[in-house]
């Protein structure tokens, strides 16, 4: 396999801790990503530097709770100064990052310079996470030596969890429609300055374990490949979460196994994180059950399908319809009275159908051997006509179609020349329900605007 | 460390600080020259581009496209170093950068119209999948030879040394090739920020379109990236187009606005830069792009907050004058009734009463008062005040306004007696003598010269 390097005691805890940082980064990230936000993981990983600059200057050293504090504390006045500028200022949202992020940036790199000249406080390591160091500085809890990381990003991720809980209601509506949010009473502005606090913590307990590049995208990528999946917000949390996990468990292992491929040693596993996370991204994109690429064509093709059965149904229904009036007419003058009982098969053969559908030869042959291994269809004689199941199928359309053409006329006020084209496209996508509202809809005429006879619902003791 | 950074000249005296201030100013000094020309340049060229990146609601896109360089960067240096050749040599990591930044473009575009995600979601995933597989890479080469890649990372971040000569060169000419397609192509881009799907109907691609201006995010990019550093890059590209919206609402100006900030942002601040100790150049030219936005939004010509503040102050004040007026007519009404009332604009109302009658603070008042006589629309005479001839004009015409809008209130929108005097209060202000015709056809059903208070007319049973 090629994970020979694998220690429990330190992998496992670096596992452990890239989970819980994902996950948390992705609960929230998905508020971002359904706000137009997604950039301020980025915004965010740049200007916590000032507010580091601070405390590295006033307890002069460069770990402890001061840092902590002083990043959340710049973090949240980045948020702050952000929303600012868009609302009083009317400066465009990513403007408004891009403006405060880049000064708040070389503020802190002015201050450091001042204050800690030579000294190690590198701006870089704040960009780069060192999440292969986690295991090493622990924490003695009950016990047990638990990594100081792994307690922090557990902390941060029951405290999103808990917010994502006790305000999804209030999260969902200020997201969607924050008028309405408002008129109901909760205030959108508090819920967002909620939200901002929570991700300015997440993102800075998260820089100072695991790095910036895991948390910027971690809040954006898996959420964004949620939304290929899914469009209620509950799905999201639950498959953004699930992914991240996932982004996170891989890009350990990948960071450990594929430079082994090109004789190299292992790689940042952060790095390899993000990359997990968009390998899973275009994963989701191509087969994500709502906005995956290969979904979207296989759907295609089964309607496309469909329509072509659909309209060679429809056409053998008319054609039979046909024979029964010459049948009825024919019965009317000689004198019989059999019209209950008439059947009146009419097979057509491919090449008719294939010249008055349009479609081609092999096409027509194709649909046909299909409805005739669904029991819709049989051969008879040189042509195929219709079983009764088939009967039923091609019924229903051709009622949704004429009550469709009667609406529009009807209701719509459509020129009759234009009524068919799009009843056409409609009787395939129309339901019983939809059929007894059309119905109900338009004048309770047996005729079509064309003078067919519209038929019954559904004639279960057809012939 | 970000920027390039100018030496600074370690002045004892005031005299020798003035001498090394003139020799800056008249760039007689080599090294200073050409970074404060260099970044000037630069920052002209990222502030055109800029205005149409901002524009076109992508202000965010250096940011990601700059990002996205980093594997580029690592594996043409992993491919020359492997292959026996220098991976340091500049022109294979700028190749290597640049198809990357692209790439990067292209999935940016691909991320939005293939999947319909935000714009900032298409940002924030190129940018952190992009950085995550470059610091993959880098950790890689770190692994492989320690030392030698350390080159690479200050190429991200700008190099610490002053800009070289082969550098201003890389600026003029990117500079050159950027301002000159911003002009060949100002009307197609212009229509792209402003009306895309017109844009699309008069025969120009959104691609193609799109993809220009991409590539001139990576050309700024690229050049300023190695040059100044990436930060530097990612401010010129936003901070002064940002700024530049609060002079203008045209295109054109915007652009020129925009190139003139990011040029004197970078003059200043390579200035600054120099003249003080100890202080980085990309830091200082990113803060001094932010104190000019900042003195934008203040004081910019369009937008700027103080001239919107102002302009607030002034309708409050003309908002409150109207109302001491009709609070004047109202009461001068009530003290005169029937017929004797049109004309006699000299009945004496108390201070006092005014203030009982809309709430006003005595402070507020008595200003409002003095304001008014010396505009000449009331007269005071001690603890009174009356009207003047004009004042009374102007009363009259704005209770009939106040009062036409309560009917109508009441008449057509259903809106409860007790609450139309405070709506009526809104919008007594902005009625337009046509508005105010249709509403005495259609209130009055005729031409009155004021009408009834709703008030005082009996309820309607």
């Amino acid at each position: 396999m090629g994970l020979d390097g694998w220690i429990w005691a330190l992998d496992g805890w670096i596992l452990v801790a890239a989970v819980l940082c994902a996950v948390s980064c992705s609960l929230l990230g998905n508020f971002l990503v359904l706000r137009g936000t997604s950039m301020l993981g980025d915004a965010i990983s740049h200007a916590v530097l000032p507010g580091l600059a601070v405390a590295f200057w006033i307890s002069g050293s460069r770990s402890g709770t001061g840092m902590f504090v002083a990043a959340v504390a710049a973090a949240v006045v980045t948020v702050f100064l952000i929303e600012t500028l868009r609302r009083s200022a009317g400066v465009d949202r990513g403007a408004s990052m891009g403006v405060v992020f880049t000064a708040m940036f070389a503020l802190g790199m002015i201050m450091i310079v001042q204050v800690a000249d030579h000294v190690d406080l590198d701006p870089n390591c704040v960009l780069y996470g060192s999440i292969e160091l986690t295991p090493l500085d622990q924490w003695e809890i009950a016990g047990w030596l638990i990594p100081k990381a792994v307690v922090t990003l557990g902390v941060t991720l029951l405290l999103n969890g808990l917010f994502v809980a006790l305000f999804y209601k209030e999260l969902l509506l200020t997201t969607f429609d924050s008028d309405l949010a408002d008129s109901m009473g909760f205030s959108s502005q508090v819920i967002h300055y909620g939200l901002m606090t929570l991700v300015a913590i997440t993102a800075v307990a998260s820089f100072e374990s695991v790095g910036s590049v895991l948390v910027v995208a971690m809040m954006v990528v898996p959420p964004a490949s949620a939304l290929m999946m899914t469009d209620r917000l509950s799905g999201m949390l639950a498959w953004s979460a699930g992914l991240a996990a996932l982004a996170a468990i891989m890009g350990h292992g990948s960071a450990i196994v594929v430079p082994s491929w090109f004789g190299m040693g292992s790689t940042l596993t952060s790095g390899m994180m993000a990359v997990s996370a968009g390998g899973i991204l275009i994963v989701c994109g191509l087969v994500g059950s709502r906005r995956g690429l290969i979904t979207r064509w296989v759907r295609q093709r089964a309607f496309a399908a469909q329509v072509a059965a659909d309209d060679v149904l429809g056409f053998l229904f008319r054609l039979e319809e046909r024979a029964k009036s010459t049948v009825l007419t024919t019965a009317a003058t000689t004198g019989q009275k059999k019209s209950e009982s008439i059947t009146a098969q009419n097979p057509a053969t491919a090449a008719q159908l294939s010249t008055n559908l349009g479609q081609s030869l092999p096409q027509c042959l194709r649909v046909l051997s299909g409805l005739v291994r669904r029991g819709e269809v049989e051969p008879s004689g040189s042509g195929y006509c219709l079983t009764s199941a088939g009967r039923r199928r091609a019924q229903l359309l051709v009622r949704s179609h004429r009550l469709w053409e009667l609406y529009l006329v009807e209701q719509a006020q459509y020129e009759i020349d234009r009524i068919h084209e799009k009843a056409e496209a409609w009787e395939h996508v129309t339901d019983e329900s939809m059929r007894e509202s059309l119905d109900r809809a338009t004048s309770q005429t047996a005729l079509d605007p064309h003078g067919s006879q519209i038929p019954p619902e559904v004639e279960r003791h057809n012939q | 460390m970000i920027g390039p950074s100018v030496a600074w000249v370690a002045t004892e005296t005031s005299e020798e600080w003035l001498v090394a201030l003139w020799r800056l100013l008249t760039l007689a000094d080599y090294n200073s020259r050409v970074v404060i020309l260099g970044t000037a340049l630069l920052g002209c060229a990222a502030g055109v581009v800029g205005s149409f990146t901002l524009l076109r609601k992508r202000a965010l896109v250096g940011d990601a496209i700059s990002h996205a360089m980093l594997p580029g960067l690592g594996i043409a240096f992993l491919a020359a170093t492997l292959s026996g050749g220098d991976g340091r040599s500049l022109p294979i990591l700028l190749t290597g950068a640049t198809i990357s930044g692209l790439i990067g473009a292209a999935a940016i575009l691909g991320l939005r119209s293939t999947w319909r995600l935000s714009e900032d979601a298409a940002f924030g995933i190129v940018l952190s999948v992009f950085f995550g597989a470059g610091v993959a890479l880098l950790g890689v080469i770190q692994s492989l030879e320690a030392g030698h890649a350390a080159g690479l990372e200050g190429f991200i971040y700008g190099k610490t040394a002053s800009l070289s000569w082969t550098d201003l060169m890389a600026i003029i000419s990117a500079a050159a090739v950027a301002l000159l397609l911003c002009a060949m192509y100002f009307k197609e881009l212009a229509l792209l920020c402003f009306d895309q799907a017109y844009a699309e109907s008069q025969g120009y691609s959104k691609w193609w379109l799109d993809g220009l201006l991409m590539s001139l995010v990576v050309g700024i990019a690229i050049t300023g990236m190695q040059a100044v550093g990436l930060i530097l890059v990612i401010a010129l590209l936003i901070i002064p187009a940002a700024a530049a919206r609060f002079w203008t609402h045209r295109l054109s100006r915007q652009v020129l606005i925009s190139a003139g900030i990011g040029m004197a942002g970078c003059f200043g601040g390579g200035m600054a830069s120099a003249l003080l100790p100890n202080l980085p150049a990309g830091a200082v030219i990113i803060l001094a792009c932010a104190i000019l936005f900042l003195f934008s939004l203040m004081f910019g010509s369009a937008q700027g907050m103080v001239w919107r503040a102002i302009r607030r102050w002034q309708w409050q004040q003309i908002m409150l004058r109207q109302h001491l007026l009709r609070a004047v007519y109202e009461q001068a009404e009530t003290k005169t009734s029937g017929p004797e009332i049109a004309g006699d604009f000299e009945v004496r109302i108390d201070v006092a009463d005014l203030m009982i009658s809309r709430s006003w603070s005595k402070p507020l008042l008595e200003r409002l008062v003095d304001d008014a006589q010396r505009e000449g629309l009331v007269t005071r005479i001690g603890f009174q005040v009356a009207l003047s001839r004009s004042g009374w004009v102007q009363a009259k015409r704005l209770t009939h306004q106040h009062r036409l809008w309560e009917m109508y209130l009441i008449t057509h929108a259903d809106v409860a007696l007790q609450q139309v005097d405070r709506l009526a209060d809104d919008i007594e202000h902005v009625l337009e003598p046509s508005i105010i015709h249709e509403l005495e056809q259609l209130v009055q059903g005729r031409t009155v010269e004021v009408a009834k208070s709703p008030h005082q007319l009996p309820e309607p049973s």
